[in-house]
């Protein structure tokens, strides 16, 4: 069942995600200090801060409950799996059956929760802020995602994210109306899936507006480095899906050995544009108010409800 | 001997069972130790001989108690058996918890709450078995009436007393609902059986009737929207064992009846009938997670929760009906078995989250959320049963909630198909609605976890809570071991609702299942969708094995415990977390106008400053306000004929012969 072709490909799926993933947070934070004016660090400064925090020992809260040893490894676990199901690099892999695009999105609710719940295990006033605006955000950016793959999925009959993709990669260049307002909408569910300004600052311990930093405040060493490998796995996995749904050409389809290799290039050319743009987003706009959130996150959800329904309207 | 034979006999050791108790009416360790259990393995057997009916073809039978000449008609097919699984195995787990549960000095006497509880079970079986309206009606009362002395059982206090009043109230009001529904079912014949209403063909308008009457009856029992009124209160006031059968077991009897009424005994539905389903299930599930998001007693939490999940049901049957109207059978069966999937499920997780407040009720006298937190360390059987519990509740895969939830997105995305273009329009907009529904249930579980479990106790007392005793404990394993083998290996399941919808829609989904094993579900094609929760759990689990090997091969495994870190703040208290209230905060921002909020600050200058904030429903001020207040002024106007004076009655009774006689004369 499972072909060897499909196999390898699905190794070197998870292999490159890994890799790859600490790279374009990287070059996304080298182009926000080039576009703020500041000296860029290496490319390579996430592995370092990798490798660092995995030296370090870990300072556990003596408060903690096994659940907040847990919780990395499962986030981890998690985003992993989603770099694996979602279609980077191959439509063809072993794993892509065993969850489609409603799965995916479960997945990442899952790891949502278990950082949730692990930032309240310490009970201190910041991880429990934390939880609760992490949640706020996931309530209603979940349901945006979850429609704006629906949008997808009405197109090419399915929500198998293999078979979206060779159904949209597969027709002629034509721009459904219902994908660009799909598009806008998922933009901005990553935005603040990812902590990204204008939603939350990567960069930011500032205690009043934190929400991702506030969440693993209590982490340290390889702890940390797993929370922080598995948040850019994260950004990594909403690109590919983004590129998966509105640019999925270049994907291979099949398990042809020289069209997954050849599809290495094309992704790391379509993230590092795509890189690119998010930190000019970022750069470009303030980081706005915690309340002014759900308004905007209200805004992708409807959007998201819109494509569906300009796709039925239109039937395109 | 037929499995019917096997389950009445069980039904009646039940009844055997609770009069025993009777007689050993304060021996609460003989009711406890010897008898609970011996229901619960009634329990187990009731589950498996409605495992081997699934399989079989109907059976009949008539029992001659009741009045003369009517005689109770059962009839088990597969609809009644996959009912009865889900009473079965829910009430074994519940059973064995409530061994370990009852104490002395709680109210009812432990022997009189062993009948009660029975009595309860049993109905409930009777029910779903009854195959005329007689039996039925009298079953249904019965089981309302037991469940409302268990939700007394503590009947010094007042607000208890308050609750069973009220739920007595609805429960009532909704049985003349069903009542009339029959009324108008058997079409004039004077034949009640479900036989003879099944064979009735009711022009549109009559039908479009009885099937009103049925969702108003049936969804005053389920708690649907504006109905609900009674079950956050009835449900925490109940001790936490009948808490859980009421939220996981009971309510699904009227899921039950609706199913009975809306697809066997009324042979052809109309389409807007399935949109009646849709609007009443999508507005009870919002209202339910919204408030559930803002409760601060953890049972009232769970009760909205299940509010919400009964919404969801509704949502699923309806998306049926509308199928079954347009002749779509093999989609109408998939929204059927998503529906019916969410039975089982949410019979387990929510029994599962209610029997864990009764550990820690018991454990910490505390039902305020205000008042708990880090019983994870204290009671870690139950903190992480419960966990499993929170997860299927959240919908979250590998767990149960997941796969009812996946299909019954799948089954929306299949709704362009329908023949009516506004039903298509609406349909995507459902289908979002559900997706926030869902979004906002991990919120609401999140809340509930991590402020009873997690963090730091809230009270000094929680140092001392005692954790769950051993058979609290089995019985909260069976249950999470429900959620986890449900959520992990649908396709067997799907294999049992196959039976239940073909009955329902001569259609179901397992063959396309099978073809794909038993590893991988996938409701049509390979193409269309495709969702395996064991390989997805166990790529997971392969991802957290390796990472952990590898740490520790390149890297080390050193740990030190330390002071929390809390940006060097040293001087934290454990009040200084976020409260039930404070987490609910954004859903009350956010949602506004859904609530009625009373707020009271306290000035600046406060020497010892308050701050209450409560959260009300608008149905209470608008509907049943009002309501009872115009039933009081109707009374009182009546009241004007009592005067409590024999001659007025004398009057009366000489004015009404006079009246009577004019009449015959005229």
């Amino acid at each position: 069942m499972v072909s060897l072709g499909g196999a390898l490909a699905q190794i070197l799926e998870i292999v490159l995600a890994l890799l790859l993933a600490p790279l374009l947070t990287g070059w996304i934070n080298q182009w926000r200090a080039w576009l703020q004016g500041r000296r860029a660090p290496s490319l390579l400064q996430p592995f370092r801060v990798l490798h660092k925090l995995f030296i370090k020992e870990s300072v556990v809260a003596e408060s903690a409950s096994p659940l907040f040893r847990l919780a990395p490894y499962a986030i981890f676990g998690c985003m992993a799996l989603a770099c694996s199901i979602a279609p980077t690099l191959a439509t063809d892999l072993p794993l892509g059956p065993a969850a489609d695009a409603i799965a995916l999105v479960g997945l990442f609710a899952l790891a949502r929760v278990f950082i949730s719940l692990a930032a309240m295990d310490i009970g201190t006033a910041f991880g429990t802020l934390g939880a609760r605006r992490e949640m706020m955000i996931g309530f209603l950016a979940e349901p945006a995602l979850l429609m704006v793959l629906f949008a997808a999925s009405l197109i090419s009959q399915s929500t198998s994210l293999a078979r979206i993709v060779e159904s949209l990669a597969g027709q002629a260049f034509a721009i459904h109306p219902s994908l660009a307002v799909a598009g806008v909408a998922f933009t901005m569910v990553s935005l603040a899936e990812n902590a990204r300004v204008p939603v939350d600052n990567p960069t930011t311990h500032l205690e009043l507006t934190m929400i991702h930093e506030a969440l693993i405040l209590e982490y340290s060493g390889r702890h940390l480095a797993l929370i922080e490998w598995a948040a850019s796995l994260k950004l990594f996995a909403y690109s590919c899906i983004g590129l998966a749904l509105f640019l999925p050409w270049g994907i291979a389809q099949g398990a042809a050995p020289l069209a997954i290799l050849l599809a290495i290039p094309v992704l790391m050319a379509k993230l590092a544009v795509g890189g690119m743009l998010l930190a000019l987003i970022e750069t470009i706009n303030a980081k706005m108010r915690l309340f002014r959130v759900p308004e905007f996150l209200a805004t992708a959800f409807l959007l998201a409800v819109i494509a569906l329904l300009v796709h039925i309207l239109l039937g395109a | 001997m037929l499995p019917l034979d096997w389950i009445l006999l069980i039904l009646a050791g039940w009844l055997l069972i609770g009069l025993t108790g009777v007689a050993a009416l304060r021996n609460t360790s003989f009711v406890a130790r010897v008898l609970f259990p011996l229901g619960a393995a009634g329990a187990l057997a009731l589950a498996a001989a409605a495992l081997a009916t699934l399989f079989a073809a109907p059976q009949t039978a008539v029992l001659p108690i009741g009045l003369p000449g009517l005689p109770f008609h059962l009839r088990l097919d597969a609809l009644a058996a996959f009912f009865l699984l889900v009473i079965g195995v829910v009430t074994a787990g519940i059973s064995i918890f409530a061994a370990g549960y009852f104490r002395q000095g709680e109210g009812t006497p432990p022997g009189l709450m062993c009948l009660e509880y029975h009595v309860f079970v049993a109905s409930m079986c009777m029910v779903v078995l009854a195959d005329d309206a007689y039996a039925f009606m009298v079953m249904w009362e019965t089981m309302a009436l037991s469940s409302f002395f268990l939700v007394t059982s503590n009947h010094r206090v007042e607000a208890i007393r308050r609750a069973g009043f009220l739920y007595l109230l609805v429960a009532h009001i909704g049985a003349i609902a069903i009542l009339l529904c029959f009324g108008v079912l058997q079409a004039n014949t004077g034949d009640y059986s479900f036989a003879n209403m099944r064979a009735q063909t009711p022009s549109p308008f009559w039908s479009s009737a009885a099937f009103l009457l049925a969702i108003f009856g049936f969804g005053a029992k389920a708690g649907i929207l504006p109905l609900h009124v009674w079950l956050p209160e009835a449900h925490p006031a109940a001790p936490s064992p009948v808490s859980a059968l009421m939220s996981g077991v009971m309510l699904k009897t009227a899921i039950y009846a609706l199913l009975r009424v809306g697809f066997d005994l009324l042979q052809v539905p109309i389409w807007w009938w399935g949109v009646v389903l849709l609007g009443l299930g999508l507005a009870t599930a919002l209202f339910g997670v919204v408030f559930s998001a803002v409760q601060t007693d953890m049972k009232r939490l769970l009760a909205y929760s299940s509010i919400e999940n009964i919404g969801l049901l509704f949502v699923g049957i309806g998306l049926g009906l509308l199928f079954k109207a347009y002749q779509m059978n093999a989609l109408s069966a998939l929204a059927l078995t998503a529906a019916l999937y969410h039975v089982f499920s949410h019979a387990c997780f929510k029994s599962l989250l209610f029997l864990a407040t009764g550990s820690v009720l018991h454990a910490t006298g505390e039902r305020s959320l205000g008042k708990l937190g880090g019983l994870i360390r204290r009671m870690p059987w139950v903190a992480w049963l419960s966990l499993i519990g929170v997860l299927a509740s959240a919908g979250l895969p590998p767990f149960s909630g997941f796969v009812a939830e996946w299909i019954l997105l799948q089954s929306f995305l299949f709704t362009t198909g329908l023949p009516s273009s506004f039903l298509n329009m609406l349909i995507p907009l459902v289908a979002a609605a559900v997706a926030l529904v869902a979004a906002l249930a991990g919120y609401v579980m999140v809340k509930f976890y991590g402020v009873i479990f997690l963090g730091q106790p809230r009270e000094s007392r929680l140092a001392e809570a005692h954790p769950a005793s051993p058979l609290e404990r089995i019985g909260l394993l069976w249950l999470a071991a429900g959620c986890v083998l449900l959520g992990l290996l649908p396709v067997p399941l799907i294999e049992l609702i196959d039976r239940v919808t073909q009955v329902l829609t001569q259609s179901g989904i397992a063959a396309a299942v099978r073809a794909h094993g038993w590893l991988l579900l996938s409701p049509t094609s390979l193409e269309r969708a495709s969702y395996s929760p064991l390989v997805f759990l166990l790529a997971v689990l392969a991802v957290v094995y390796l990472t952990l090997i590898v740490v520790r091969r390149f890297y080390h495994g050193r740990l030190r415990t330390a002071p929390p870190w809390d940006c060097g703040y040293p001087a934290q208290t454990a009040r200084m977390q976020d409260s039930a209230e404070g987490f609910g905060q954004p859903i009350r921002q956010i949602f506004g106008p859904v609530f009625r909020l009373e707020r009271q600050l306290p000035t600046p200058f406060d020497p010892r400053p308050v701050y209450r904030v409560k959260v009300e429903d608008h149905f209470w001020y608008w509907l049943y306000r009002p309501l009872a207040n115009f039933t009081e002024r109707l009374a009182r106007a009546f009241a004007v004929l009592q005067q409590g004076r024999i001659a007025i009655y004398l009057l009366f009774s000489f004015l009404t012969l006079i009246l009577m006689l004019l009449v015959v004369r005229w």
